[in-house]
């Protein structure tokens, strides 16, 4: 079973969801967390667990070779993104708008121009008992995140029998990033918060679910701030509500320190139960 | 033509909320940009007319002629993006996973795969409520390129500001430290970093500072909710004196924020205290440094 946490608007709670719900279920199974906000990982802050193995990962990226190239230009005239230039006598390449296609590479004609690896970013593997925890963070720098969580996504599969339950903290907004978090998931949690930004962005990220056919529910982080727009907006669509978290001032100042909140707030752990009975819920009405 | 950029790194900080405060108390003398296209809320709080629309083009899309395959599969040999799966024993290509390489049409034998111009959002220059010229943008969904996008709002911005003779572009930067942010940053004055006192706003702030001191661009800071954790607050401090960054100024944790959003107003039209007072000074410190 994968479920992907995610959000169209920034700083609504999927971290602390993620990281609260993964604790939880550890409690009574084995559990992966995956932090795919490649671009500011956060999980790794709440979740105190050993490290077991760190991999650098790479792309590749074209490397040109002056001894055999006949600059014939070709390369450049394949790159769609500009990441190949030829000027004068010389081929340059920029590594940050490569796509690694491999079209300039396999359609060199003297072989010139191999790919060679180049690091994007760090892959790191903690464990404490039931709980396993994958972080992905990219280098400075890089632009693209999509590859990086490609390859994140990649390790887990990997790694772990299909019968573990593995949660995914996915990056925000609706673009590729969020797009290759969650193309994969069985289900996924969009966590919202009650106020027109979140209610904007939670159609956003509403409508990119639907585009990918995924099954999907709500879950309201800071409930009581705002107004009712995102309650009566997801009783419309037929969205259900999984769970409200509270929002209480002591909650926003357990995250600030990097606390888990369920076991010192029983208001979050309630809400929890709900939302793993309905994970629970569908996890049986996959298996029959 | 001063170019300001607001950034966070960390979404949730009020980056938005402060933002349109400050264009608000710029009045005429700013042109807005919204470059957090991806999730762009701007528009909830400053009444945009949406008075020109237009269609973004960016990229491109494979599409396989059905007619002219002859199932080789060549296409699909070399796709690195495993964008042209086999559904009922026709190749088709899934456009959520093609990038637009334009690979696989010159492999084709039968020369049966187009690539086409693909349609990733659509940009706005409306008349806000404050009598100025917003420039803003809503991305397609699951849409690649967002940072071509985020440099077109900019650039439109730019022209805009220097056509009608303002002082400054006031720019609301995307989250993360990825291209949509670099297209952001790209050609700023000034960077206002919005952080929070939480650890994760403390480790969202150091990575995406590393992305601005690369650029070099001077950055001054506004610490959103700094009561929340007086201890974090002061590591934040001592992270930019460190780091040269001015401390612009600390806001203080209050439900006001999110009252006024629900308002469909920014902060200073609805709090007449304490908030309004700071952030009014706040944006006169940040035109003095800019």
């Amino acid at each position: 079973m994968k479920i992907a946490i995610a959000s169209g608007k920034g700083g609504t709670g999927k971290t602390t969801l993620s990281t609260n719900l993964a604790a939880y279920l550890a409690e009574k199974q084995e559990v992966v967390l995956v932090d795919l906000d490649v671009e500011e990982p956060n999980s790794g802050l709440f979740i105190k667990a050993e490290l077991l193995r760190e991999e650098e990962k790479y792309k590749m990226i074209p490397q040109w070779n002056p001894d055999t190239c006949i600059l014939c230009g070709n390369c450049q005239e394949v790159c769609n993104f500009h990441a190949v230039l030829k000027l004068g006598e010389q081929i340059m390449v920029f590594p940050e708008l490569c796509h690694s296609c491999y079209a300039c590479s396999e359609l060199c004609p003297t072989n010139s121009l191999p790919m060679v690896p180049q690091k994007m970013g760090e892959l790191k593997h903690f464990n404490s008992g039931t709980l396993s925890f994958i972080e992905s963070r990219l280098e400075i720098g890089q632009e693209q995140a999509v590859p990086l969580i490609r390859q994140t996504n990649k390790y887990v599969e990997e790694c772990f029998s299909e019968q573990v339950i593995k949660l995914f903290d996915s990056p925000p907004g609706t673009s590729c990033p969020v797009i290759e978090a969650t193309k994969d998931a069985d289900f996924i949690i969009l966590v919202t918060e009650p106020t027109p930004f979140g209610l904007h962005d939670l159609t956003l990220a509403v409508e990119t679910m639907r585009e990918l056919k995924k099954n999907f529910g709500v879950v309201i982080n800071r409930h009581g701030i705002g107004n009712d727009e995102v309650e009566k907006y997801c009783s419309a669509e037929n969205i259900p509500l999984l769970a409200r978290i509270p929002n209480d001032r002591q909650i926003a100042e357990l995250y600030s320190r990097g606390e888990l909140l369920y076991k010192k707030i029983p208001g979050v752990k309630e809400q929890l139960d709900l939302l793993i009975h309905h994970i629970e819920g569908l996890e049986s009405a996959g298996e029959r | 033509m001063k170019e300001i950029v607001v950034i966070s790194g960390k979404g949730g900080t009020g980056k938005t909320s402060i933002t349109a405060s400050l264009a608000y108390l710029g009045g005429k003398d700013i042109v807005l940009a919204d470059c957090d296209v991806d999730a762009a809320d701007m528009h909830l709080l400053m009444q945009p007319d949406f008075g020109q629309a237009k269609d973004f083009y960016s990229g491109l899309i494979a599409e396989i002629r059905q007619d002219d395959c002859i199932q080789c599969g060549k296409c699909a040999d070399i796709c690195r993006f495993d964008a042209i799966p086999v559904i009922d024993g026709k190749y088709i290509v899934d456009p959520l996973s093609c990038e637009g390489c334009g690979y696989c049409p010159r492999v084709c034998p039968t020369d049966a795969i187009d690539m086409l111009d693909m349609n990733v959002g659509k940009w706005y220059v409306s008349t806000i409520k404050t009598g100025t010229t917003m420039v803003h943008a809503k991305l397609g969904i699951g849409a690649d390129n967002s940072g071509k996008l985020v440099a077109h709002v900019k650039n439109e911005a730019k022209r805009i500001a220097e056509e009608e003779d303002k002082e400054i572009v006031l720019v609301d930067g995307s989250p993360g430290v990825g291209c949509p942010v670099v297209s952001s940053l790209s050609g700023a004055k000034f960077v206002v970093l919005v952080t929070e006192p939480t650890v994760s706003g403390l480790h969202d702030l150091k990575r995406v500072y590393e992305l601005v001191d690369k650029f070099n661009i001077p950055a001054g800071c506004i610490i959103n909710k700094a009561d929340l954790n007086p201890q974090v607050s002061a590591e934040i401090e001592s992270f930019l004196k460190q780091e040269n960054i001015g401390h612009i100024a600390s806001l203080p944790y209050d439900e006001n924020f999110t009252a006024a959003m629900t308002q469909g107003k920014t902060i200073v039209e609805y709090d007449e205290n304490n908030l309004n007072e700071i952030l009014t000074q706040s944006w006169a410190k940040i035109k003095q440094i800019a």
